[in-house]
């Protein structure tokens, strides 16, 4: 594996302050499980442009247009509750990569 | 801090009629406004936010929908709900060109983020509990709203390990 660089998670939503906290809490809430060392930086949706640059992957609760060219994950299930581990998952694994 | 903290029996109505969503927002802004919790500006926040942003969250049983907005249109932070006598449409937060049949609306004025987040957390494990949701759909009036929702946290927190 060697010595991998911490990866910079992107979490946005519309306002940038209600879902986008509890998506940012339940991720570094697995991340500590997983004994897992990442970077959040939490925003809104149409902050993305300015943030993505330094971003590994986007995190978001809402449909994106644009990615910036980053891969994005949807993460409304860690909201609804529907589906809820096999986002997590998705998320550990991307950060493991 | 409890959940219950941020809910008050005057920003809390029950069975209530409403033609569409913009209904619901202008009833439940205007009494976070009469109360002092919001500024004025909180309700153009609010529709033009729902608009770009849709808040409408498909779930097991009952719909909810957490209509909120930026921060500069908070004074105090508080959750105002309302309950439906019918569903009202809004749109999928997770496809905003999906309707959602709403019966639940928890409008959220939040003034900060990082304060709030036990808040926030303890609101998303309020509507995955359908259970919850159910109890709330059947009760009349704001006190006995914020007891279900008293009863369902101490029970919670009895079967907590901390």
């Amino acid at each position: 594996m060697g010595v991998d660089k911490k990866k910079t998670i992107l979490v946005a939503c519309g306002t940038g302050i209600a879902t986008s906290t509890v998506v940012t809490e339940k991720i570094l809430d697995a991340c500590k499980k997983e004994k897992l060392d990442v970077n959040v930086i939490q925003c809104k949706v149409s902050e993305i442009k300015s943030y993505a640059e330094n971003a590994d992957f986007i995190v978001t609760t809402t449909i994106l247009k644009d990615s910036f060219g980053k891969k994005s994950i949807n993460a409304l299930p860690l909201i609804t509750g529907i589906g809820e581990e096999q986002v997590l998952k998705e998320i550990i694994e991307e950060i493991k990569k | 801090m409890k959940l219950t903290e941020f809910f008050h029996k005057e920003l809390i109505v029950t069975n209530l009629e409403a033609k569409n969503k913009e209904e619901v927002f202008e009833i439940l802004y205007r009494k976070l406004l009469e109360n002092g919790y919001v500024k004025e500006s909180f309700l153009e926040g609010i529709v033009n936010r729902e608009r770009t942003f849709p808040t409408g969250l498909l779930l097991n049983g009952n719909n909810v929908a957490i209509p909120h907005t930026d921060a500069e249109h908070v004074l105090k932070p508080a959750i105002a709900v309302a309950t439906l006598s019918k569903p009202v449409v809004f749109k999928n937060m997770a496809n905003p060109q999906e309707d959602v049949n709403i019966r639940i609306v928890f409008m959220i004025a939040l003034n900060s983020a990082h304060s709030q987040v036990k808040l926030l957390q303890q609101l998303v494990e309020l509507i995955q509990s359908e259970e919850l949701l159910q109890k709330i759909l059947s009760v009349k009036g704001g006190e006995e709203v914020i007891e279900v929702i008293e009863s369902y946290e101490l029970k919670n927190q009895v079967g907590k390990v901390n």
